[in-house]
C-alpha cells in the first residue's frame, strides 16, 4: 500500500495521479461515442445546411440566441405535444457546434421551421412586442438592414468539410451562388440548388427583394429548422439506444 | 530573459500589426490590434524595468523574499473585474423584467451581454481569484518566493489580455456559442499559452519548496490548473475559416459536441468554481480561524473522490436529450455519489471550527467563510437532486437552474473570494487591519438578503414555469400556451433584479472599505462583540 504522503512529497506523482483520475471519466463516458453506431439513429433526409441556411446560423451564434432558446425537444409527453416529435441525434448530426441549449426563457425552436410565415418572423425579429405584446425578447432591427456578408461562404463550407460535413466540390465551388439562388429565386438557379440541397426553401426571406440581408438567411434557417427528417420512415423501436 | 521577453513581444506585436493589416473581418482587426498594442506597452514596461535600479530585499538571509507585487495586482483585479461582471449582471437581470433595455442594438441585446457576465464573474472576477490567491498561498505553504520574475506577470498580464479579448469579442458577435467557453479560436490560443505557463509557474514554486509535504492547498489549487487545461484543450478543438478570420467550426459534431460541450461545461463548475474555490478555503479557513484542519485524512479521502467523480457528471445536462440512455443514465448516477465528497469538503471545513464557533459571532470575516461553506454544502445537495432524471424533467431548461448555479456562485465561490480578499488586503499592502470590520458585517448582510431573495425568486418562477408547461387542463390538452408561462415570471424577474442589486450595493461596501485600508486608514468604531480585531 502506498502511503499518501509519497504522493504528497512528489509533485510529479500527483500531477501524474492527478491527471489519469479526471481522465478516466471522459473516456469511459464520451469517447465511445464515437465509435458505436447506435449513437446517430439511422434516419432519412437529413443533409449538410445549404449555405444560405449556415449563414443564418452562424448569425444565430453571433447574437446569442442560444442563450434563450433550446432546439432539443425532450421525450417527455408535454414537450412533444407542445413542439413536435422528440429530436432525434441524426437532425444535429452536422451541427458544428451543437445548439440543444440549456435555457428556455422563450421556447424550443427545434421544430420551428414552417410554424410561421416569413412575414411573421421579420416582423418579429425587427420589433417582437409588436406580435406578441407579453415577450420579452430583445429586438433585432438591424438585421433587416444588415447585408449579408457571404463572399467567403466557400471558405466556411470547407472549413465545415475538413471537421466532417459531406459537403462536396460542388456544393463548395456553387457556394454563393446557392445563397443567391436561395435567397433571390427569381434570378439564380432554384433547381440546381434543390438538387444539392432537398427540401431547401428559395424564395425573398424579408420581404424586400433584390437585397440579401441577414434577416434572409436567419428567417431561412429558422424555417428549416425540424423540417428535414423523413419521419414516416423511422423506426423509433430500431433505433432505441 | 529580458532580451528574449523583448524578442517575444516584439514577434507578438509584428503578428499582431500583421493580422490587423490582412484581417478577413472587423472583429479580427480589432482584436488584432489590441493585441499588437498590449505588446507595445508592455516593450515599454520591460524596458522600464530592466533600468530600474534593483532593490536588495531586506531583512536577514532567512527571511523570504515573498513575490506579493503580482497577488497585490491580482487583488485589485479581483476587485475590478467582479463589480464589472455584478454589474452586467444586474444589467441582465433588468433586460429580462423590462425588455426595453435591450435598447434595440447588436452590442447591448441579451445574447451578447450573457456571455459577457457569465466569463466576467467566472474566469474575469473567480479567474483572478484563484490566480491571485494561489500564488499567496503557493509561496507561504512551500516557503519558497514565486518561480520566476517575469512569469508571474506575464501571467497576470496574459490573463488580463485574454479577458479583455473575450469581453470585446462578444460584444463584436465573436463567439463559438459553448456555454463557458464563448471565446473564438485565436483567444484560446492564447489563453493556453498564459495557463500552461501558469502551471509552469506553480509547479516550479513546489519544486523550490523547503517544506517536505505539499499542503493540502495546493493539491487542489493543481487539481484546478491541469484539469481545466484538459477541459479547455479538448472542448476547444476547432478549424478556422481562415488564420486572418474569427471564425471557427468546432471538430466535434452534434450529440458528440454536447456530451464534450457538458462534460467540460460541469467541470469548468467542478474544477474553477469548487476545486480551486476549496483550495482556497483549505488556506484561509485555518488561518482565520487559528485552528488545524479538522481530519488530514478527510481531506485525502475527499480530494481524490471529488476530482475523479466529477468528471462523469456532464450527461445529468442532457437528461431525455437525443443522448444515448446508458450515458444519461451514467451521468446521474454519477452526480448522486458527487454528493458524498462535496460534502466531505464542507464538513471539513467547518469541523474545522470545532472549538471555535463563537468567532461566528465576532469575527465577520469567520461569518463569511462559514456561510459559504454552508451555501456550498446546500448547492452540492441541490445539484445531484437536479441531476436525477425525474427532477431534471422539471428543473431543466427552467430558472431553477439559475437559482442553483448563483447559489453556488454568489453564495459560495463570491462569499469565500470576498473573505480571502478582505484577509489578504491588510498585509499585502502592509497594513495592520481592515479600515472597518463593521463594515464588512455591512457587506455580509446587504449580500446576504440580495443572495436569499435572488435563489427564492428562481426557485419559485422555475418550478413554477416547469408546472406550468406539463400542465394539462380537463379535456386533456396543454393548459397554458408557452407566452403565458413568460408572463408569470414578470415579478420574480423583479425581484431577482433587486437581489441583484443589493449584491452590487454589498461590493461598493466592499470597495469602499478596501480602498481605506489601502490608504492605512483605520475607522473609528467600537469593535465587533467580543474581539474580532485580534487578527494583525
Amino acid at each position: 500500500m502506498i502511503k499518501h504522503s509519497f504522493i504528497e512529497k512528489n509533485s510529479f506523482v500527483l500531477l501524474i495521479g492527478i491527471l489519469v483520475v479526471v481522465a478516466i471519466g471522459g473516456l469511459v463516458e464520451i469517447a465511445p461515442l464515437y465509435w458505436l453506431d447506435s449513437t446517430v439513429e439511422k434516419v432519412r433526409g437529413v443533409r449538410p445546411y445549404s449555405p444560405l441556411e449556415l449563414a443564418g446560423r452562424n448569425i444565430y451564434i453571433r447574437e446569442g440566441c442560444y442563450a434563450c432558446h433550446s432546439q432539443q425537444i425532450r421525450s417527455l409527453r408535454d414537450e412533444v405535444e407542445r413542439y413536435g416529435h422528440y429530436s432525434l441525434a441524426a437532425e444535429s448530426m452536422y451541427d458544428h457546434p451543437f445548439q440543444w441549449g440549456s435555457k428556455r426563457t422563450g421556447p424550443d425552436l427545434a421544430r420551428v421551421g414552417g410554424r410561421y410565415s416569413d412575414e411573421w418572423h421579420a416582423t418579429h425579429m425587427i420589433d417582437p412586442r409588436s406580435i406578441v405584446p407579453e415577450s420579452i425578447m430583445p429586438g433585432y432591427p438591424f438585421l433587416a438592414t444588415n447585408r449579408l456578408d457571404y463572399e467567403n461562404m466557400a471558405g466556411h463550407l470547407e472549413a465545415n468539410r475538413t471537421v466532417g460535413v459531406p459537403y462536396t466540390d460542388e456544393m463548395i465551388a456553387n457556394a454563393v451562388a446557392d445563397v443567391e439562388a436561395q435567397a433571390n429565386p427569381d434570378e439564380g438557379d432554384v433547381d440546381a440548388l434543390l438538387a444539392r440541397y432537398p427540401k431547401a426553401q428559395a424564395r425573398v426571406f424579408d420581404g424586400e427583394a433584390g437585397k440579401i440581408t441577414e434577416l434572409d438567411a436567419l428567417i431561412a434557417y429558422m424555417q428549416m429548422l425540424g423540417t428535414l427528417v423523413d419521419f414516416d420512415s423511422f423506426d423509433a423501436a430500431a433505433n432505441s439506444r | 530573459m529580458n532580451g528574449l521577453a523583448l524578442f517575444g513581444l516584439g514577434i507578438a506585436a509584428a503578428l499582431g500589426l500583421g493580422v490587423a493589416a490582412g484581417a478577413a473581418d472587423e472583429g479580427m482587426r480589432i482584436h488584432a490590434m489590441l493585441f499588437a498594442g498590449a505588446a507595445i506597452i508592455a516593450v515599454f514596461f520591460l524596458i522600464n524595468r530592466i533600468y530600474e535600479p534593483k532593490v536588495s530585499p531586506a531583512g536577514g538571509s532567512d527571511r523570504i523574499d515573498y513575490n506579493d507585487g503580482v497577488v497585490r495586482a491580482g487583488a485589485i483585479a479581483s476587485v475590478f473585474w467582479g463589480l464589472v461582471g455584478f454589474l452586467v449582471g444586474l444589467t441582465l437581470a433588468l433586460q429580462l423584467a423590462f425588455p426595453v433595455l435591450n435598447f434595440d442594438t447588436a452590442w447591448l441585446n441579451f445574447g451578447r451581454l450573457r456571455p459577457l457576465h457569465t466569463s466576467a464573474v467566472i474566469f474575469a472576477f473567480g479567474g483572478n481569484v484563484l490566480i491571485m490567491s494561489s500564488f499567496y498561498v503557493v509561496q507561504r505553504t512551500c516557503r519558497a518566493r514565486l518561480a520566476g520574475e517575469l512569469a508571474p506577470w506575464f501571467v497576470f498580464w496574459g490573463y488580463q489580455l485574454f479577458i479583455v479579448l473575450a469581453a470585446t469579442g462578444y460584444l463584436l458577435g465573436i463567439t463559438q456559442s459553448k456555454e463557458y467557453a464563448e471565446p473564438e479560436w485565436y483567444i484560446d490560443l492564447w489563453l493556453t499559452i498564459v495557463w500552461v505557463t501558469y502551471l509552469l509557474v506553480f509547479l516550479a514554486t513546489l519544486w523550490k519548496r523547503r517544506e517536505p509535504h505539499i499542503y493540502v492547498a495546493n493539491w487542489f489549487y493543481l487539481a484546478f490548473i491541469v484539469t481545466v487545461a484538459m477541459l479547455h484543450l479538448i472542448n476547444n478543438a476547432t478549424v478556422p475559416v481562415s488564420l486572418m478570420g474569427s471564425k471557427s467550426y468546432i471538430a466535434w459534431a452534434g450529440v458528440q459536441d454536447a456530451l464534450t460541450q457538458w462534460w467540460y461545461g460541469h467541470n469548468a463548475v467542478g474544477f474553477f468554481l469548487t476545486a480551486g474555490f476549496l483550495g482556497m478555503m483549505y488556506y484561509f479557513l485555518p488561518k482565520q480561524a487559528g485552528r488545524p484542519i479538522f481530519s488530514y485524512r478527510l481531506s485525502i479521502v475527499h480530494f481524490w473522490s471529488l476530482i475523479f467523480l466529477y468528471i462523469w457528471a456532464g450527461p445529468h445536462h442532457l437528461h431525455f436529450t437525443a443522448l444515448p440512455d446508458w450515458a444519461q443514465t451514467l451521468g446521474m448516477v454519477f452526480s448522486v455519489m458527487l454528493w458524498m465528497p462535496s460534502w466531505g469538503g464542507m464538513v471539513n471545513g467547518l469541523m474545522t471550527l470545532s472549538g471555535a464557533w463563537d468567532k461566528i459571532r465576532t469575527d465577520p470575516l469567520i461569518r463569511f467563510m462559514v456561510v459559504s461553506l454552508a451555501f456550498y454544502g446546500m448547492s452540492t445537495f441541490e445539484g445531484p437532486l437536479m441531476a436525477i432524471r425525474t427532477v431534471n424533467a422539471l428543473s431543466h431548461y427552467t430558472d431553477w437552474t439559475i437559482g442553483h448555479v448563483h447559489s453556488g456562485a454568489l453564495g459560495w465561490v463570491a462569499y469565500i473570494s470576498f473573505a480571502a480578499i478582505y484577509f489578504l488586503v491588510p498585509p499585502l499592502w502592509g497594513q495592520a487591519r481592515l479600515y472597518s470590520l463593521r463594515l464588512v458585517n455591512v457587506h455580509f448582510w446587504i449580500s446576504s438578503i440580495g443572495i436569499v431573495l435572488y435563489i427564492t425568486a428562481m426557485w419559485v418562477s422555475g418550478i413554477l414555469q416547469g408546472l406550468m408547461w406539463r400542465a394539462y387542463d380537463n379535456l386533456g390538452f396543454l393548459e397554458f400556451s408557452f407566452i403565458e408561462t413568460v408572463e408569470a415570471m414578470h415579478p420574480f424577474y423583479v425581484i431577482r433584479a433587486v437581489g441583484g442589486l443589493l449584491f452590487v450595493i454589498g461590493m461598493l461596501v466592499m470597495i469602499y472599505n478596501l480602498w481605506r485600508t489601502i490608504r492605512g486608514e483605520v475607522r473609528a468604531e467600537a469593535p465587533m462583540a467580543g474581539t474580532a480585531a485580534a487578527r494583525a
